[in-house]
């Protein structure tokens, strides 16, 4: 698939900050961020709490307006558009929400939610027609048809993120932003979501930005891994190469972090990462990282790293890979 | 006690909610020991009685919630059976609780270090404040809070949710408690936050030599730190047994389930096993065992009987007819 | 899909744990004994103001001049007042003006705040700038004083009265619907209506309005005997309902002469407002318990 790869979504320089309600005091949320993600591929988007992936995606989809830079959805600059130029293309992007409890209106039925995105665009010509069509999607997310006029409260948590699913592709999209469409479920179920999101990926042939915090799962579901730090990339490569040699060193922490469900891989001497994430109104100097970074130097207090491109990865690191030792 | 090592023994406890609709039985006849200066996990998904369980224990059932039966014996004393003055005197003291969500359980309005302070003095009225002050800054720095006389004079909203969860843990660890609940004391926090606050718990263990009850959904958090798990599911145990036995010999069909639905780094498939189904209603549960509608293992026995807790291995036991019968 | 999620049994077995609105006044009804009483008051109330002219011994103006400031007897319920008029037959027709004056002016502001609030919260900025300040003056008069404004230059009649009431009014509801669409703003239900790129006004009215509605009927029924109260009082003073028609304010007005020679005069309809304006109360209480449990700090 990599011959001949096609950019669907691409984001150049974007930047994305927030008034804290004091003046001249921000919250720097994306910083500067520049990434392509392919047609076809899932790139996962991977971080702490407050990293502003949450933030990268919605400003990707224009669901927040970027403060800096530009975003090119197949080819086309989107930034610049006015909400109604942009209205025909608000259809190919669309996202999937963390929350299967607050993301489905508790006052709608299920026939109505997924409806509404067909509604809001004038799909169907016909009550019967619109009926029909929510009927499929809902076979498509595996959720029995009989259960159309049913309110969200009366589903578990698992068939609610299916609802939520067939909401998202009710409209044909090319690119879905999946924000953290697991982490709410329980285990059982969150196999069984995310072996849905990659069967209809494959059927639809969609493109995923799946943002998630949890590794495990992002190494099932990615082509492409991007590790954001502080709103920005700490290191975009490939999952196979990301997870087997990371190039940067706090890919390394947060890949050592995860607790194995296997007691043979207690490890009680390995390295954790020390301190908190540094607060994102007042970004330290030099590499955003080195406050929390071991092998940091005085090289890496001064200067910020360039993102650098290293074969088919990328790695914003004065050492990057140097640390293996 | 039936054994001298146990520090906690839980017999067929049955705590149930009374309902409009129906009784409905979250904790349904549990047994559990946790031995003296070990860690136990008790982990099982969402609605299946691990919390009411752990709070049972503490007494902390509110209505409709209400233990129905069974026994809860903490060092030769009757929890379920003692007045309320006793069982506040256990609690908090002997027995201490860490919640999930460590921004609720702190007062906004005081600063943390006079939290933990009032919780000392409540347990040792004759210590006086500037002891209690040095007391508190020597259980904060015991929990690896840096800058501890600095965090003392710090309001919960100006912490990280780890150093929250830290200021609940010496809270929790100030009176020198026997027994540590930690209701799924990570599950809010990232993951190389997760990591530090587990670290963090087993050496407090070892330091001490108290007993911890983790309460979690995460099977990772289990493999991490427990010695022994119990695997609970519709209220009930479904297997229990020594941490390395029960992941190495994985008996019943739902554990079997439930690791095999875990993605894990490296060693993903193309698609990852499902348990069908969902969680039963535990207004309705089925006749026989209550896993049987999403086993792919049931056969008529399981739909008429409820299994009992059988020894499979050395301190391994599983509720189920056919435990003998291979992995899944 | 492979799963058995499908299982229709173990879906069923989820269903229900969840209530909703009507299920939840039954709860009330069952649990909260007193509102469920102060309902049953309320119909019946209204129940006989509607049926006033059936009910009502004599007519609501009628004069018997031979048997005036009688105390309550068989033939005069509850006596009679100054001119022989039958105070139980006003009491019924009063009943008919004073409730009207209490829910009809709640009705028009409830209208005015929902469609103010909404804006106000759902586009924010300088809309949300000139409502809100709007309200603020609303609620930093005396409402008994604007009420007297209104009045005094409209003159008096019933309809200056709902005029006055509402506009008094719409500032507390636009304020809460203001609050409540603010949150349910953030929430990812409308996100997700955003996402998919439905229009503001649908929003609003679908999805935000909706989920409003709960505490908007717990501030509609605490609502309606403030303005009953205020409805007596501007009677009492002379400016509300006029002559011959009968209010329950107006009648302690008039009866405030004979206090101490008639003394059930003035008790019947004191009583009578007492009694409505409890009975709402409780009811808005029992209600906001089971609709929204959250508004009880506030």
């Amino acid at each position: 698939m990599n011959e001949e790869k096609q950019i669907l979504i691409e984001s150049r320089n974007l930047t994305k900050e927030f008034d804290t309600g004091k003046k001249g005091v921000k919250v720097h949320a994306v910083n500067d961020v520049t990434l392509q993600i392919y047609k076809g591929e899932t790139l996962a988007l991977v971080g702490e709490s407050g990293c502003g992936k949450s933030t990268l995606g919605r400003t990707l989809i224009r669901m927040l307006p970027a403060t800096a830079g530009q975003i090119y959805f197949n080819g086309q600059e989107i930034t610049a558009l006015t909400d109604k130029e942009f209205r025909p293309l608000r259809p190919k992007m669309q996202m999937v929400f963390q929350d299967p409890y607050a993301s489905l209106d508790p006052r709608m039925t299920v026939r109505d939610i997924v409806a509404e995105p067909l509604n809001t665009y004038k799909v169907c010509k016909t009550r019967q027609e619109t009926t029909q069509r929510v009927s499929e999607l809902l076979d498509a997310v595996g959720v029995p048809v009989e259960f159309l006029g049913r309110y969200p409260h009366q589903f578990s948590g698992g068939q609610r993120q299916r609802i939520g699913i067939a909401r998202a592709i009710a409209l044909q999209p090319e690119l879905i932003v999946c924000d953290e469409p697991v982490s709410a479920l329980d285990v059982s179920v969150q196999s069984q979501v995310l072996n849905l999101l990659k069967d209809l990926q494959r059927e639809y042939a969609l493109t995923y930005l799946f943002i998630g915090h949890d590794l495990s799962v992002i190494d099932f579901m990615a082509d492409r891994v991007c590790v954001l730090f502080l709103g920005q990339v700490c290191e975009l490569a490939p999952r196979k190469a990301l997870f087997e040699k990371p190039l940067h060193p706090y890919t390394t922490f947060l890949l050592d972090a995860i607790p194995h469900a296997d007691p043979h891989l207690r490890n009680s001497s390995r390295r954790l990462l020390t301190g908190e994430i540094p607060s994102p109104i007042a970004l330290p100097s030099g590499c955003s990282f080195h406050t929390r970074c071991p092998y940091a130097t005085g090289e890496c207090r001064t200067t910020k790293p360039e993102l650098k491109t290293y074969g088919d990865r990328q790695c914003a690191c004065h050492h990057a890979g140097d640390f293996h030792s | 006690m039936e054994n001298e090592n146990n520090i906690l023994e839980i017999r067929n406890l049955r705590s149930c909610f009374f309902t409009e609709k129906g009784v409905v039985p979250a904790v349904d006849g549990v047994s559990l020991d946790i031995p003296q200066g070990k860690i136990v996990g008790l982990v099982g998904e969402s609605g299946c009685g691990k919390s009411m369980t752990a709070r049972s224990i503490m007494g902390l059932l509110r209505y409709p919630g209400r233990v129905a039966g069974g026994s809860i014996l903490f060092e030769d004393q009757e929890l379920t059976t003692c007045g309320e003055k006793q069982l506040r005197a256990i609690c908090g003291k002997d027995i201490s609780m860490i919640f999930q969500e460590p921004m609720t359980s702190l007062n906004p309005v005081l600063k943390v270090g006079r939290q933990v302070r009032e919780t000392l003095l409540a347990h040792d009225p004759t210590m006086n404040r500037e002891e209690a002050r040095r007391r508190v800054i020597e259980i904060f720095t015991q929990v690896a809070i840096p800058e501890p006389e600095r965090r003392y004079n710090c309001y919960p909203h100006e912490l990280s949710g780890g150093m929250r969860q830290r200021v609940m843990i010496a809270m929790a660890m100030i009176g020198n408690p026997k027994l540590l609940i930690a209701d799924e004391p990570t599950t809010a926090l990232d993951v190389t936050i997760e990591a530090q606050i587990l670290r963090l718990m087993k050496q407090l263990q070892e330091q001490t030599g108290m007993s911890i009850l983790i309460i979690t959904h995460n099977m990772g958090v289990v493999a991490e730190i427990c010695d022994y798990v119990y695997v609970m599911y519709a209220g009930q145990i479904m297997e229990q047994g020594d941490t390395f036995q029960l992941f190495d010999h994985t008996t019943h069909p739902y554990t079997q389930g439930l690791l095999a639905s875990i993605p894990r780094l490296g060693k993903n498939p193309e698609r990852l096993h499902t348990i069908g189904g969902v969680v039963p209603n535990l207004l309705h549960l089925p006749e026989g065992c209550s896993f049987c509608p999403r086993c792919e293992r049931a056969t008529d026995i399981c739909w008429e009987q409820r299994a009992e807790l059988q020894s499979v291995g050395a301190e391994h036991y599983a509720r189920c007819f056919h435990c003998g019968e291979g992995t899944a | 899909m492979d799963e058995s999620i499908r299982s229709q049994e173990s879906l069923q077995s989820q269903i229900g744990e969840k209530d909703g609105i009507g299920e939840k006044l039954l709860r009330m009804c069952r649990q909260n004994k007193l509102a469920a009483f102060s309902a049953v008051l309320i119909l019946v109330i209204i129940l006989m103001a509607i049926l006033a002219p059936v009910i009502a011994p004599y007519g609501e103006a009628e004069q018997d001049l031979l048997n005036r400031l009688q105390g309550p007897s068989a033939e005069h319920l509850l006596g009679t007042d100054e001119l022989g008029r039958d105070v139980f037959t006003r009491l019924l027709y009063g009943a008919r003006v004073s409730l009207t004056i209490g829910i009809l002016p709640s009705l028009i502001s409830l209208a005015v705040g929902v469609i103010t609030g909404l804006l106000a919260g759902y586009i924010g900025g300088a809309v949300d700038y000139i409502i809100m300040r709007l309200a603020d003056i609303m609620l930093s008069i005396p409402s008994l004083l604007l009420a007297m404004v209104v009045t005094y230059t409209m003159g008096t009649s019933t309809v200056t009265l709902f005029v006055a009431l509402s506009m008094t009014g719409w500032a507390s509801v636009a304020r809460v619907v203001r609050s409540q669409t603010l949150s349910l703003k953030e929430s990812e239900y409308v996100q997700a209506a955003q996402s998919i790129g439905v229009s503001k006004l649908v929003i609003m009215l679908r999805h935000i309005l909706p989920n409003c509605l709960p505490s908007l009927i717990v501030l509609f029924t605490l609502n309606i005997p403030s303005a009953i109260l205020s409805e007596s009082s501007l009677s009492f003073l002379g400016i509300g309902v006029q002559m011959p028609q009968a209010s329950w304010g107006l009648m302690v007005n008039q009866a405030k002469e004979f206090l101490f020679t008639a003394p059930w005069l003035c008790l019947s309809p004191c009583l009578a407002i007492m009694i409505v304006v409890l009975a709402f109360n409780f009811l808005g209480d029992g209600l906001r318990d089971v609709l929204d449990p959250y508004m009880k700090n506030q």
